[in-house]
């Protein structure tokens, strides 16, 4: 009997499977589906302080292996999502679940983290600092190790559950910025968000996205977040969360040798709804296969020896 | 909505780059005219979401244009082989909320969904009529099969090749008092802005999941933020907001 338990910042997941925030809303419309507490657990939508629209439509756009999207944090906001999805969510999720979190100042970030950190039901906060900082010209917090340290403390300051530090890729180096949230008191790093990229319609000659770049996902980016995982783990002592392309329990297994504690699945559920539920029945069989009794025992296992 | 793997009865050409498909299993996700199915396709990422022009308890049919390399790919396939598809995404039409005289307005691809839509109104015991709309005489599809349910159906071609020169607002009758109408956008807000009655507009969005999770084809109604792929693609005359 192989175990598939992994433990995140003191809570036991009974796997390292979790949906990526925005790719599994606040859970329902997969709940209808199957019964989602196999999940490790997962993280819920994207959450800001107001409620957002996000960005005009075409949101989306095909390419080779995987997708763009530039949906742009459409949410209810931390208000609503308290009030009507948590309590709603309790109904069909009886694990932790994972806030992830946006915001477009540091005060955002505090003000939202300060609302979720009072949810019993949330076990972890993800923030997401791939966003851009009106305060700075509109540069995103992700792509200065200050800005990252600055919104990891100000989390860090209003909340006592375990905050990862989810990270953009669209960085000269990831390291550096694992770094600085790290020394910010950071309980982990999740990485990668979506590579920043672009389609061209070649009838209309414009970009097929109204946003003309989004965050380009699937499959096809696995090898380059499977790299930042790698580093990230040798830099840090913190946990890291990896994901990026991951699409199945052979992708989940590569990716905790990289290093990661867990692992995120975004892309692949909009192709495959029963994307998570599919990947953690045939972890036993892969795990058997390559010879893995202990989860926990394979992660960074890359690194040694 | 559900998940399962579907075989392909026929695929044929009813004109040089529209097909009917049909699709040989589980029909029971598709509760009402205008839903659309989800297609996974070999080789490419996202699904390829198609309205449902019919169905019964062993078969769907698909009406598509090739367009791209997923509608290409479709049209290469043959009886027997076998397709993953999502099925009974979106809300349809409701025949509930349908006049005792509706008209069926359909421009191009989007004459498919209002082939079931007629069908389900006849059985509500309302009379319909249906304007199809297309470019030139070589494009048009289906009018006969719309004759054959018994009901006056008008068509309209942009160059006049066929039936009545213009746009389907040209060939709308004078008395009705409902519409439902699927088509590309332009027509759908000539219709909107021509049609004095209440109606229902089926409109098309790029997606990405086809089926509520990522938010891709979202839109804003005077009802609030809906996805055109479960909240929709059928929206209310009353709630659109251009």
């Amino acid at each position: 009997m192989v175990d598939t338990k992994v433990t995140l910042s003191g809570i036991v997941l009974d796997n390292p499977v979790i949906p990526a925030s925005g790719t599994f809303g606040y859970g329902k419309e997969f709940a209808a589906l199957y019964d989602i507490n196999c999940l490790g657990t997962f993280s819920f939508k994207g959450t800001t302080r107001e409620a957002r629209f996000g960005n005009p439509t075409p949101r989306i756009a095909e390419c080779n292996a995987g997708m763009i999207n530039a949906v742009g944090l459409q949410n209810p906001g931390v208000e609503a999502v308290i009030a009507h999805e948590l309590p709603e969510m309790k109904e069909f999720f009886h694990k932790p679940v994972m806030a992830n979190v946006s915001g477009f100042s540091v005060d955002d970030y505090a003000y939202t983290c300060a609302l979720l950190d009072k949810e019993e039901q949330v076990g972890w906060l993800e923030v997401n600092i791939s966003c851009p900082n009106v305060h700075n010209g509109g540069m995103s917090f992700g792509v200065d190790p200050k800005a990252a340290a600055e919104v990891t403390a100000a989390v860090k300051a209003v909340t006592t559950k375990p905050v990862y530090m989810k990270l953009s890729p669209n960085v000269t180096d990831i390291v550096s910025i694992a770094k600085a949230c790290e020394e910010a008191g950071a309980d982990g790093i999740s990485l990668i968000n979506t590579l920043l990229g672009m389609r061209i319609d070649l009838r209309t000659k414009k970009p097929v996205i109204a946003n003309k770049m989004g965050g380009f996902s699937g499959s096809a980016i696995l090898p380059v977040a499977l790299r930042m995982v790698y580093q990230v783990y040798e830099a840090v002592k913190i946990p890291v969360i990896g994901m990026g392309g991951v699409s199945s329990a052979e992708d989940v297994i590569e990716m905790m040798l990289a290093g990661a504690t867990a692992v995120e699945v975004g892309a692949a559920n909009l192709v495959n709804p029963y994307a998570c539920r599919d990947i953690i029945a045939d972890l036993p069989r892969v795990m058997e296969k390559y010879r893995i009794n202990n989860l926990t025992d394979i992660i960074g296992g890359a690194h040694h020896g | 909505m559900k998940q399962g793997i579907y075989t392909i009865g026929h695929n044929r050409p009813l004109t040089a780059d529209v097909w009917e498909m049909t699709l040989l299993g589980d029909t029971s996700p598709i509760t009402a005219p205008g839903q659309f199915i989800n297609i996974k396709l070999e080789g490419l990422f996202l699904r390829r979401p198609i309205s449902v022009c019919d169905w019964d308890g062993e078969k769907l049919t698909i009406i598509y244009k090739v367009v791209g390399k997923g509608t290409e790919q479709m049209s290469r396939m043959g009886a027997g082989e076998q397709l993953d598809v999502l099925a009974g995404l979106g809300n349809g039409f409701d025949v509930q909320k349908c006049g005792e005289h509706t008209l069926v307005i359909g421009g191009g691809v989007g004459v498919p969904p209002m082939y079931s839509l007629a069908k389900a109104l006849l059985a509500a015991g309302k009379k319909v009529t249906a304007v199809l709309g297309f470019n030139t005489a070589s494009e048009i599809f289906y009018e006969s099969e719309f004759k054959a349910l018994g009901i006056d159906t008008v068509v309209t071609t942009v160059d006049g090749s066929c039936g009545v020169k213009g746009f389907v607002t040209d060939g709308l009758p004078a008395n009705y008092d409902y519409y439902c109408t699927c088509g590309p956008l332009p027509m759908l807000k000539a219709v909107y802005n021509t049609a004095p009655t209440s109606g229902l507009l089926s409109f098309e969005e790029r997606m990405g999941c086809g089926f509520g999770a990522c938010m891709g084809c979202s839109c804003e109604t005077k009802y609030g933020n809906k996805r055109i792929c479960v909240d929709g693609p059928v929206l209310e005359k009353e709630e659109i907001i251009w």
